[in-house]
């Protein structure tokens, strides 16, 4: 940045000096000239200092205008215009001086007009500089590979014009003329780039064409003072740096006005058209708000009112509705300029006579229906075209334009339309896939607290008694399921167990669960025989449950006095049990209907009480559905007899050791720890 | 995975059950019962001679249209159970509830006396 600044300073310095040279030694020529006297300077002075003015000048405005990106179009005309006042103010203050010395010596004298020649000469090609910099940026504006080629070629040939200028090597005249060929060639292709023109708004326009404008009365009043200068001091002397025979400065006129004229004429025949470029503009930023709509947290609703401006402004529309149905089936109306009243009157108007059209939900086309509307008296509407918002392939709402004009809308109007249409449906698509998405983190955090609370509901300690002992095993998925077990003292001589899952998974089957346990700690201390513990559990559960859960559930009272067990299975697995006397083990399959199946006291038919005697030894399995349905990898499941056969190699040990055992093969047969389903088991072993 | 057909028979939607039931695809076997008590059908059998496997989810789908399509007097009869499938609904208790028969004629007949 310094560096920039540094060069651009340098440059004006440069230039400066330049001038002053060539200004002292093209006055001292002219003046060695009139006297007939050998100059003190050499004679190609002024025009290699003419030359130095040049190249730092335009140095100094390729520096300060190129690098600047924060100028518009209209800016860069704004300073070539802004260049050429205060070049020209100069210039007039200057005239003014030489008409207030009247015709003095002074005013008359041939060094005195060389002075006031060159100082016009030099703002003409201050001017001149300034403008073919903008002109490149405006030249160059959206450039490809083969156009920037093509100004580097300008450059160079003008480079070199100029220092055929300074030099003055003799060419040929065919070389001359093919020069001149390429030269006009070029000149036409430049200024035919005229790109720029379009991204001008229709007030920009008018300010260009009258900053263009002013520009040629610059370049017309420097051309009239700077030849009617040299015209006069030609009449004394031709020892001057006459600027007619200085090719460069001709072409660069040349090339100045020609672009100022093309662009003049462009933007004036542009005018008219302008208002549709800025229409086709405003589109696009319309899209892009659509679109944008998703990142910028904004919710639906504001996708519905950016759709419903940007479609009326697209099209001109003097009224439009959009109806929308929400993701909970609220229908939705947004309005513009139509009461609601209204529309529904058009709607109902369309419906009644039957036209099956976007209007109704059903159909998927883009329709314009204003025939239709031409039959329904007292509406100021008489064209109409409906568009369907389809979110994942299903239409979730119309949006419906209106205009007071018949055939109001062109095929043009409803293909840009549609685009808006078809983006705000992608944009509302995003939005509930996002608002799925933190559903999902939210089902996840649920569900671990959920788990929480699951494993928080089995007894940290199990009963134990003289007369058995009982161990546990519960493992569960990732997904939180719904199994319990548990065991309560009644009296001295018996304990209540019970074993249940509850269907479904996840923070409902924990809340379930929870029920459960809460009926278990209440019922079962009130010496119910196990029917009857059913019956009122189910009818607990009955307005609880939701209509498609149950809970299965097997619920035992060990009674150590009479050596027995009382129990009832309400849909639960039937329990594996082990005669030690007998050495057979076998499961106990009667009759029973889960929990919740029954809604009514029917139930009571659906449920009994069964009764097994115990003898020392005896071991009773009860376990959830989730082991005996686990799979290996084969899809084999490890069913009921492997489960009996695991309990017969262990049936001398402890109630712990059997769990184990039990574990042990359950895993070594899936063949993984990742279960899919919840494990449980509660193993009693009698010891008396 | 499940897949579910519909297709009517002596005025009779059969809806077949293919593949296996579980918590995700019994919404698709409750939404087809839905459907098909919502078209006013009189008798429903239930086509299980390609179901697999039914968990409790499932399950629970059958057993809550036990009641409704009892007060509508809409038989429901499910076929074809595969021995295991049953197995399901007998430790359940819930065999004893629905009407479950072994073949489709049968189901049919079934079908046809309740809903007299």
């Amino acid at each position: 940045m310094f560096k920039n600044k540094a060069l651009i300073r340098l440059a004006l310095l440069g230039s400066m000096v330049a001038w002053l040279i060539l200004l002292f030694s093209d006055v001292t020529v002219l003046f060695s000239s009139m006297q007939g006297l050998q100059p003190d300077v050499p004679e190609w002075m002024p025009r290699l200092m003419l030359m130095a003015f040049v190249i730092c000048l335009f140095y100094y405005y390729k520096l300060r205008v190129e690098r600047d990106d924060s100028l518009n179009f209209t800016d860069l005309l704004w300073k070539v215009f802004a260049t050429g006042l205060i070049t020209t103010v100069i210039s007039l203050v200057l005239r003014l001086l030489v008409f207030l010395l009247g015709r003095t010596a002074l005013a008359t004298n041939v060094i005195f007009s060389d002075f006031i020649y060159q100082i016009n000469l030099a703002l003409l090609v201050n001017f001149l500089l300034a403008a073919l910099i903008s002109w490149k940026r405006l030249i160059l504006y959206q450039k490809s590979k083969w156009l920037l080629r093509t100004w580097l070629a300008f450059d160079a040939i003008l480079f070199f014009i100029l220092i055929y200028d300074t030099i003055g090597i003799s060419v040929s005249d065919t070389l001359r003329i093919l020069i001149n060929l390429i030269l006009g060639i070029m000149l036409i292709t430049l200024s035919a780039n005229m790109r720029w023109v379009a991204y001008l708004n229709f007030r920009q326009k008018w300010t260009s064409l009258l900053l263009l404008l002013l520009m040629f009365f610059y370049l017309a009043y420097f051309f009239y003072s700077v030849e009617s200068g040299a015209e006069t001091i030609t009449k004394e002397s031709t020892g001057f740096l006459d600027f007619r025979n200085h090719l460069f400065i001709i072409l660069l006129a040349l090339f100045i006005s020609l672009y100022g004229i093309f662009s003049f004429l462009v933007i004036l025949f542009n005018l008219p058209t302008s208002s549709v470029f800025e229409q086709k503009l405003e589109e696009v930023v319309n899209f892009q708000r659509i679109s944008q709509s998703i990142q910028t947290e904004q919710d639906e609703e504001s996708v519905y009112n950016i759709l419903l401006e940007s479609s009326v402004s697209s099209v001109f529309a003097d009224a439009a509705w959009l109806e929308i149905t929400a993701v909970n089936n609220d229908q939705k109306i947004y309005t513009y300029k139509i009461s609601e009243q209204e529309a529904k009157n058009i709607r109902e108007h369309l419906e009644k006579n039957n036209i099956r059209g976007v209007l109704d939900t059903g159909s998927e086309k883009t329709k314009n229906l204003s025939k239709h509307l031409a039959l329904l008296k007292g509406s100021r509407f008489r064209s109409i075209l409906a568009f369907p918002i389809i979110v994942k392939e299903e239409t979730i709402g119309t949006l419906a334009l209106l205009k007071e004009l018949p055939d109001g809308f062109n095929k043009e109007m409803t293909r840009i339309v549609s685009t808006f249409a078809n983006q705000a449906g992608i944009s509302i698509e995003n939005f509930r896939l996002m608002e799925e998405a933190f559903q999902n983190a939210r089902y996840k955090e649920e569900l671990k607290i959920a788990k929480t609370v699951q494993q928080s509901l089995l007894p940290a300690k199990l009963e134990q008694d003289p007369d058995f002992e009982v161990a546990a095993f519960s493992a569960s998925a990732d997904e939180v399921g719904g199994d319990y077990y548990d065991t309560l003292r009644i009296d001295n001589s018996k304990v209540a167990l019970i074993i249940a899952d509850v269907s479904g998974k996840g923070t409902t089957a924990a809340f379930h669960m929870s029920q459960m346990k809460g009926i278990f700690h209440s019922l079962a201390q009130e010496h119910l025989d196990p029917k009857e513990f059913m019956h009122r559990a189910n009818n607990a559960l009955t307005f609880c449950l939701e209509r498609n859960s149950f809970i299965s559930a097997s619920f035992f009272v060990i009674d150590t006095e009479q050596k027995k067990i009382r129990y009832s299975r309400a849909g639960h697995c039937p329990v594996l049990f082990l005669q030690a006397g007998e050495k057979k083990s076998f499961y106990l399959k009667d009759k029973g209907a889960a929990l919740g199946m029954v809604r009514n006291h029917n139930y009571r038919n659906h449920i009994e009480t069964n009764e097994i005697p115990y003898q020392a030894g005896d071991i009773m399995v009860l376990y959830t559905d989730g082991i005996t349905e686990a799979k290996n990898e084969k899809g084999e499941e490890f069913g009921n007899d492997r489960l009996a056969q695991a309990l017969n190699e262990v049936a001398s040990l402890s109630a712990k050791e059997i769990e184990d055992h039990l574990t042990k093969k359950l895993y070594d047969f899936t063949g993984t720890k990742n279960i899919n389903d919840d494990y449980t088991s509660m193993t009693v072993r009698f010891k008396i | 995975m499940v897949q579910i057909k519909r297709l009517q028979e002596a005025g009779a939607d059969i809806i077949a059950v293919i593949g296996e039931i579980d918590a995700s695809s019994s919404i698709e076997l409750d939404l087809a019962i839905a459907k098909s008590v919502g078209e006013g059908f009189k008798k429903i059998l239930v086509d299980c001679t390609a179901l697999e496997y039914i968990s409790s989810a499932g399950l629970g789908v059958f057993m809550s249209y036990i009641e409704e399509l009892r007060d509508k007097n809409i038989p429901m009869v499910l076929f074809g159970l595969k021995e295991k499938v049953i197995n399901t609904f007998d430790i359940l208790g819930l065999a004893t509830l629905l009407h479950i028969c072994p073949t489709k004629s049968e189901a049919m007949k079934l079908a046809n006396e309740l809903s007299v």
